[in-house]
């Protein structure tokens, strides 16, 4: 395995005065693509949005391309080469497809290049183009998700933080985006990506962390992961 | 056609003084430029960035407050008090937003609701700058521009506060367009979305709270040139400022004519029942002004002008239909 390109240790976050992670971590490396597993309330994405500056850690350590990120705010991390992809899509409902695509280059990094980025994207997903005036709240589900994760692409991000891509959509619409991914992946961007449904999330990923009440409790290649008996007992409490 | 119509409006608004001499159907009008203004300037920061606030006052009476007193202690003419009060306002309301934009929604509004309070005290307090009793504009005879003063006519006053609302206007129309625009609907659409994106939030809310207090202090300088006597009670009021906002969400918040079509239905009606009810109606606009906002917002959240855009598509629908059946 080539270098890592994320390293995140030692998470220590609260929401409020309640602690949501307690040491966690996870790392990416050069190009790969990780799960991130766990139960509902485990902490993924408190675990994500502290990577992508949208939480400030308590405690611990991150540290993206060689460089310490933590407590960074959030504009400041997207400008690093990190996109983060928010849980639920959280596009901006009552601005066009084109608006929501290009202000995923806000970044003055992207906005030099947004042309060419533009038309890279365009490839990927197509509605950009076929309903670039349409409103984003009058999509479907899947067509939000694919502007989303579009928007997020625009950044030119070197690792792309997906949260429950796959969250609601159609198993047709579920297989598109995972093609897209792998498409992604094979132009050298690294993806983190959140994900409730193991089996799934292991095909598609090189390697996979397991977080269980704020603590990262698994991590190995995905198929060792699938295989062992702890992450039975993690998820069904057996 | 289009074109035509607005060309015919534009000179409408530019002859009325011309054909209304009498000083009560220019004082309307002139209400409806300087509220539509403020209701404008509010919108920059509320409409498009999404930042409720309801302490819009304090920047109104900072812009009175601001070249009284210079004319009071300089001597110094108004149309330099006048940026000068906007610059003042631009400089406290950075100071203001700076723990404000750090609470959301109803939060925030509350939190202005605070400092709004707090500044009115502030100034019933401060006898340097006339306290409770308020302050004098010193009479300069006879009218001229340079004092910004006219006891025989209102006809210049008109043409100052039409050019207010042009700007504010002109301004709105130019961030509609620009790339800030877009930024700013952003957030009030999704802050953390935009975060996520790179948006600088704290920094975008504070340049669209500078731009909204800017051109508010400067409705504020007029009106003290207008009234020729300010105090606390009448440009710090909280009541001032839900009177900004409701002149903007009745008439359609976040769009560029909403807030003057807004103006332009509460103030004849303000003006109207003080003129017929005199003291005994005080507050009646107020009950009407309830009624049409809770039916705004029961039946056309998007303001009047929302039901504006509503009947033209309908007639183009409608005439669409009619072609269609024709053909």
């Amino acid at each position: 395995m080539a270098g890592l390109i994320l390293e995140a240790r030692g998470l220590d976050v609260l929401l409020e005065d309640y602690q949501v992670l307690w040491g966690a971590h996870v790392d990416v490396g050069e190009g790969e693509i990780v799960a991130l597993l766990g139960p509902n309330g485990a902490g993924k994405s408190t675990l994500m949005n502290t990577i992508s500056g949208l939480l400030r850690p308590r405690g611990g350590e991150v540290v993206f391309a060689g460089r310490s990120i933590a407590g960074l705010r959030a504009h400041r991390i997207v400008r690093e080469g990190v996109s983060h992809v928010l849980e639920r899509r959280r596009l901006f409902p009552y601005l066009t497809v084109r608006q929501n695509v290009l202000l995923g280059a806000y970044n003055p990094a992207a906005r030099a290049g947004r042309d060419e980025q533009l038309r890279r994207v365009t490839e990927l997903f197509p509605l950009i183009e076929s309903r670039a005036n349409q409103l984003a709240h009058t999509l479907s589900g899947g067509e939000q998700q694919m502007v989303a994760i579009a928007r997020g692409l625009m950044a030119r991000p070197r690792l792309l933080m997906i949260d429950e891509p796959f969250l609601g959509l159609a198993p047709r619409i579920v297989d598109q985006i995972v093609g897209v991914m792998a498409r992604i992946n094979a132009d050298g961007v690294a993806i983190l990506f959140i994900e409730q449904n193991v089996e799934r999330a292991l095909g598609i990923a090189h390697r996979g962390f397991v977080l269980e009440s704020g603590r990262t409790v698994l991590e190995g290649r995905a198929a060792d992961i699938v295989r062992s008996p702890e992450i039975r007992k993690v998820f069904l409490g057996g | 056609m289009k074109r035509a119509l607005a060309a015919i409006v534009v000179l409408a608004v530019l002859a009325f003084p011309l054909v209304f001499a009498r000083p009560f159907p220019r004082h309307v009008m002139i209400m409806i430029f300087l509220y539509g203004a403020l209701a404008t300037a509010w919108n920059v920061l509320a409409g498009y960035c999404g930042q409720i606030s309801l302490g819009h006052a304090v920047y109104f009476g900072i812009g009175a407050y601001t070249s009284t007193l210079l004319i009071r202690e300089a001597a110094l003419t108004p149309w330099l008090g006048m940026p000068a009060g906007a610059a003042l306002a631009v400089l406290v309301s950075q100071v203001i937003g700076y723990p404000v934009f750090r609470l959301r929604g109803h939060y925030f509004a509350i939190a202005t609701i605070g400092v709004g309070e707090i500044v009115q005290t502030l100034f019933i307090n401060w006898d340097w700058a006339g306290g409770a009793r308020g302050l004098f504009v010193p009479i300069k005879r006879p009218d001229s521009l340079l004092n910004l003063q006219f006891h025989e006519s209102k006809a210049v006053y008109y043409y100052i506060a039409l050019g207010l609302l042009a700007l504010a206007l002109g301004v709105t129309h130019w961030l509609e367009r620009s790339r800030r625009g877009y930024v700013f609907r952003a957030i009030r659409e999704d802050q953390d979305a935009a975060a996520s994106v790179g948006v600088h939030v704290a920094r975008e809310k504070h340049v669209a709270i500078a731009v909204s207090a800017a051109l508010t202090a400067l409705g504020g300088t007029f009106w003290a040139q207008y009234v020729l006597f300010i105090d606390p009670e009448s440009v710090f009021p909280l009541s001032l400022s839900i009177l900004i906002s409701l002149v903007a969400v009745l008439g359609g918040v976040g769009s560029l004519w909403g807030p003057v079509l807004g103006a332009a239905i509460l103030v004849p009606l303000s003006e109207g029942t003080r003129v017929l009810l005199g003291g005994t109606g005080k507050a009646l606009d107020l009950v009407i002004y309830g009624a049409l906002i809770m039916l705004i917002a029961v039946f056309q959240p998007s303001g009047v002008i929302g039901l504006a855009r509503r009947f033209r598509r309908d007639r183009r629908q409608a005439t669409g239909a009619a072609q269609a059946s024709s053909a």
